[in-house]
């Protein structure tokens, strides 16, 4: 369990101030020179050594992605792209950091910019957040006003410009490069890759996109030592994490935690246990909804960390842990996240635009039992003809949740079907 | 160069290449719908998915850069089920519709689906049904097969450079449209419906009138206008069913304006299919010996300065050799291929030619127009240009009529004294063309259709002197034709004689009655209701003004029912093939005129058509090669003049009626109705208010 002084998030709760003098009362903005001072090459180093793996759900490296940016600045200049637009179903850990604690972000962009060699960054932040956009716009006023961002940015020496804009509320635009194009004002649709954002990115230029946690992270990293963050939790899946638990347990919460944790500690620490108890719990999302659900069995005792939970068939995603008692009729829960995924396809490649709305409309026969197993294995295999071939990683999101219904939950669906057959007899 | 293997062939190709493109290079064809080789890569479709050893997922071979070392398979196990998936989802949605669309039986989703469809559908839920949207005249939608490939909107974003088409909406609802429901005004529209790739764009004017298979197909060369794009014309029987473009690079790429490709409608109109003859007042059907009869009454003994001939915008080479002989055994000097009054001449072939190329306009780092509306009077040239400027470190202007051009350029005015102040190096613009590379300067027929037409064409001739765009390996001076059969007439050197008249002379010749006999080669351009009482014998092929002027009309064929030669902005000798026979007892011109010398008692010295092009060679021997493009040596052109404050406009005023075909062609007319002239003409465009 986390101990309280490794807490980075310490006004995750909202008891403290959020503004600049509540932030730098937290170490917030402590001699931020000092840190930009280190260097472009011991930020990224510091970063590696920590084992900073992206908290935006893929969980790529934080620092390998920074070092994928060219070394020195050509002709296009460099661009850091924020990404908070969360709007995986479950998620709202970068709400409560750009609620509560919005310098963490600020301070982060301008270090991580100034490692990547950006001189100005964009957050892009979810439609629907509009006190959370006004929240991050004070605290970023409050930085310019203070010489903390802007010209010669902590008189460090280094110009750094942070821009906010506002989505429109489209679940794709949270994928790095539909947001690129979000941004430049086209339509969210993703891009092909190669080539990455690293390469050409926002307006053709070598762009980095990070997760709002990813960033936030960054200025406590190099005040305490990557070494720090990477005795937290495991091996390659290091450091803290906020983890966002809803659904039935008696306290739903967002919560700090140590990565590894296992997910009864996790429940039972924090959320006051499972409603009705353990032997209660039916399924658990473990990682927002993209990811499969896990029966009670495989998750119980399972660290909460990107491989231990990769082990189980599912993923740590967003962290966002979606608990479902035996009052859940799990079918019905998992058609609904297939119209959110029918609804939120970006139309641009073929099987998922197609996919997604046989899924979906496969998903409410399933629903209504009026399905043969043998059709269900056909759904499990249009699943897979979705996943992987996609331009996007929205294919696979669609895929997933299905995939774990049918993996690990065969016994409810038969008893759907069942249930069906015996009233039609 | 990355070396890679693919399916077993181990083959080294450029760096930058897509693996789609090495696959080609050693004849794999690897299935696609959205991948256009002239489009931007979308990469959407996913039919091209490959397998590439070490990377996890298939990849899309179309966007995917070839890598050193890449060991990728194309058609194994993985790759053809996941082909099979991409193309089950293509057809949950899809009508299947294809016995009565008319993309049956050249559709690539049908083709495709023979490869890799299933043989039953799956699908049990209900299908997505989709609003046709109204596209024009042109393009009848059926948008429910639409497969989202967006090939037409990077088309007429990209190529056409009019944004008009966008995807709306999203998942499964995204459909392809206007986000006002406008038709598609583009000049290159008709290129929507070759792209599309299933049956959702098909062409409108021919909509249930044929099945692909019915067709023959004949390769032959535009005469719209003065490009020569390379066609295909449909037939079946004997009637064009509809003209393609074929790929000429040098030309049109695989381009074809919407005026060569939908006024085929116009070849069954209003055709003369046999010869008249005026008696009373009115024009009588009659027999071709009565017409040849009539005519050889009237010039019989008539004093050969007596007599004049004039050739319109779509008369080939041929007929022009014919007719020259034929009046200089009448031993007149009167002859004209310039029936708007084009002030260019023989002799110097570069003062009248694309000398650039059209191909070649792509090297161009300055260029200035002048007279000239290009998007409407050459659209694929047009696009040309837009390509060049999409590549940039490109600068333009324009002397002329103000448009959008489609591609950036600085709008100097409409008078041709501002070239004069270029020429003359007083100008801002002097300077752009003179630092450039390769500047170039284009004259419009607008330019050269004055009556200072030879001062512009001075001034053009010194500015491409002055600037640098004469040099070696670069002729940056350009005249654009808007008629298919002007350059071979001047090659012909079909113009009066010494002592002979020009158009604008034979019409005031027939006034005041210096003239008794004018024939008019489809040249209905010409002011036909001022040529007094001459007795006027109109071969052409068109019930169009100059049959409705002519005393003897006689009918010939147009360029879809001969093999006849033209020469097209660039110099290019090109040759059109018979794709059907004329109609009724309409012949082919040259062996009119053939005849009629018989009539008149002096017989030309040729029999057939191979007798007539080897005297065609003997006198100009550049006209001899078909396809032969010969670089025309410089020499200054024009003759310093004074210059008129008329404004410089275009030579065309309706992109889509400019010749008899396309005036007589329904669907122009709809064209003109709908979008006016096409852009930036004096718009003709109905109102909200309008009727």
């Amino acid at each position: 369990m986390l101990r309280d002084q490794d807490r980075i998030f310490t006004n995750l709760y909202g008891i403290h101030d959020w503004r600049l003098s509540g932030a730098r009362s937290r170490g917030d903005w402590d001699n931020t020179k000092a840190l930009l001072e280190k260097g472009r090459d011991a930020i990224i180093e510091e970063v590696k050594t920590s084992g900073l793996r992206g908290r935006g759900g893929a969980g790529f490296g934080t620092g390998m992605k920074w070092s994928f940016m060219p070394k020195t600045e050509g002709a296009r200049p460099h661009y850091l792209v924020i990404n908070a637009d969360e709007g995986e179903p479950g998620t709202c850990k970068d709400r409560e950091i750009m609620r509560f604690d919005p310098h963490k972000l600020v301070e982060g962009a301008l270090l991580a910019s100034f490692a990547i060699g950006a001189h100005a960054s964009y957050i892009y932040i979810r439609g629907e957040f509009v006190r959370e956009a006004e929240h991050l716009q004070v605290a970023i006023d409050e930085a310019y006003a203070a010489g903390l961002i802007g010209k010669n940015a902590c008189n460090s020496g280094w110009d750094f410009d942070l821009y906010v804009h506002r989505g429109a509320g489209a679940y794709i635009c949270g994928e790095e490069s539909a947001l690129i194009e979000s941004l430049e004002g086209k339509k969210g649709q993703p891009r092909l890759k190669p080539p990455f954002p690293a390469g050409v990115g926002l307006y053709g230029c070598p762009t980095t996109v990070n997760n709002v946690e990813s960033i936030a992270v960054v200025p406590t990293i190099l005040r305490r030592s990557g070494a720090w963050f990477a005795g937290l939790g495991r091996a390659k899946n290091s450091g803290t994490k906020l983890f966002c638990i809803s659904g039935h347990v008696n306290k739903p919460c967002n919560v700090e935690e140590e990565m590894g944790i296992t997910f009864r500690e996790l429940i039972d620490k924090h959320c006051g246990g499972i409603r009705g108890g353990w032997d209660n719990l039916l399924a658990v999302i473990p990682g927002g909804c993209s990811t499969p659900a896990l029966t009670r069995e495989m998750i119980e005792n399972c660290p909460m960390d990107f491989d231990g939970l990769r082990e189980q068939g599912s993923g740590l995603g967003t962290a966002a842990v979606i608990v479902m008692d035996k009052s859940t009729d799990l079918v019905r829960a998992i058609t609904r996240l297939s119209r959110f995924y029918k609804h939120e396809s970006c139309g641009q490649c073929t099987p998922c635009r197609e996919g997604t709305g046989w899924l979906w409309r496969m998903m409410e026969r399933l629903d209504k039992g009026d399905m043969t197993m043998d059709e269900v294995d056909m759904l499990f295999q249009v699943t897979k003809q979705v996943e992987g071939h996609t331009i996007c990683a929205l294919g696979d999101a669609a895929a997933w949740p299905i995939q774990g219904l049918i993996r690990n939950f065969r016994p409810v669906i038969e008893q759907k079907i069942r249930a069906r057959n015996a009233s039609a007899a | 160069m990355p070396k890679l293997t693919i399916d077993g062939t181990e083959i080294e190709v450029e760096a930058g290449m897509t693996i789609l493109q090495a696959a080609e290079t050693i004849g794999i064809e690897i299935p696609r719908f959205c991948y256009h080789e002239r489009l931007a890569v979308a990469g959407n479709c996913r039919m091209c998915l490959v397998e590439v050893e070490k990377m996890p997922k298939p990849v899309a071979s179309c966007a995917m850069p070839v890598g050193e070392g890449m060991v990728v398979h194309t058609s194994n196990a993985n790759v053809r089920k996941a082909r099979q998936g991409v193309m089950e989802f293509l057809l949950i949605n899809h009508p299947l519709d294809c016995p009565i669309c008319d993309q049956g039986g050249e559709c690539d989703l049908q083709d495709q689906a023979m490869a890799y469809g299933g043989d039953r559908g799956r699908y049990q839920e209900e299908k997505r049904s989709v609003e046709d949207k109204d596209y024009g005249p042109l393009i009848q939608t059926w948008m429910t097969r639409c497969i989202q490939c967006t090939r037409c909107i990077r088309f007429i974003s990209e190529i056409a450079g009019t944004p008009v088409l966008g995807g709306l909406g999203r998942s499964e609802h995204l459909e392809i449209g206007r986000y006002v429901g406008a038709a598609v005004s583009s000049e290159l529209s008709g290129n929507l419906i070759d792209l599309c790739p299933v049956g959702a764009l098909t062409n409108k004017p021919a909509s249930y009138t044929y099945r692909a298979w019915e067709l023959k197909k004949t390769e032959s060369v535009d005469a719209m206008d003065a490009l020569g794009s390379a066609i295909r014309v449909d037939t079946r029987g004997n009637e064009v069913i509809r003209i393609l473009p074929r790929v000429n690079d040098d030309i049109n790429e695989e381009w074809l304006s919407d005026r060569s490709r939908f006024a085929v409608d116009g070849l069954k109109r209003q055709r003369l299919d046999r010869a008249y003859v005026r008696k009373d007042g009115k024009l009588v059907a009659t027999s071709w010996n009565d017409a040849f009869a009539a005519i050889a009454a009237k010039v019989n003994g008539l004093a050969g300065n007596k007599i004049a001939a004039i050739t319109g915008g779509q008369t080939d080479v041929e007929t022009m050799q014919a007719f020259k002989d034929l009046f200089a055994v009448l031993g007149s000097p009167h002859i004209d291929c310039r029936p708007e009054g084009s002030k260019l001449w023989p002799g110097n072939r570069a003062g009248y030619l694309f000398n650039s190329t059209i191909a070649g306009i792509e090297q161009a780092d300055a260029l200035l127009i002048v007279g000239s509306n290009p998007r409407i009077e050459a659209p694929v040239l047009n696009a040309r240009l837009r390509k060049r400027w999409l590549k940039g470190g490109f600068k333009a202007a324009v002397i002329g009529p103000k448009t959008d051009l489609t591609f950036k350029h600085d709008y100097l005015g409409d008078q041709a004294s501002i070239l004069a102040d270029i020429a003359s190096g007083n100008h801002p613009f002097f300077e752009v063309l003179k630092n450039a590379s390769n500047p170039a300067i284009i004259l419009g027929q607008g330019a050269v259709n004055r009556e200072d037409g030879a001062a512009i064409l001075a001034l053009a001739s010194k500015l491409a002197e002055a600037t640098g765009m004469i040099k070696d390996g670069w002729n940056g001076f350009n005249v654009l034709h808007t008629d298919a059969a002007l350059v071979g007439g001047l090659d012909m050197g079909f113009v009066p004689y010494v002592g002979g008249y020009d158009t604008a002379g034979i019409v005031a010749g027939a006034a005041k009655g210096e003239i008794s006999v004018v024939f008019l080669a489809g040249a209905d351009e010409v002011d036909v209701k001022n040529l007094g009482n001459a007795f006027v014998v109109y071969l052409g092929t068109h019930g169009d003004a100059g049959a409705h002027r002519a005393d003897v009309v006689l009918p010939t064929a147009a360029y879809t029912e001969k093999s006849a030669t033209f020469v097209n902005t660039e110099g290019r000798v090109q040759r059109t093939r018979l794709a059907i026979f004329p109609p009724g007892e309409a012949k082919e011109d040259w062996k009119v005129i053939r005849a009629l010398s018989d009539a008149l008692g002096k017989p030309l010295a040729f029999d057939t058509v191979k007798q007539l092009r080897e005297r065609i060679a003997a006198t100009n021997p550049l006209l001899a090669g078909e396809g032969s493009l010969v670089a025309a040596p410089w020499a200054p052109v024009g003759i310093d003049g004074a210059l008129t404050d008329k404004p410089l406009a275009s030579s065309i005023d309706n992109f889509y009626q400019v010749d008899p075909i396309s005036r007589a062609s329904k669907t122009m007319a709809e064209c003109t109705s709908q979008f006016g002239g096409g852009c930036g003409c004096n718009s003709k465009k109905k109102t909200g208010t309008h009727g």
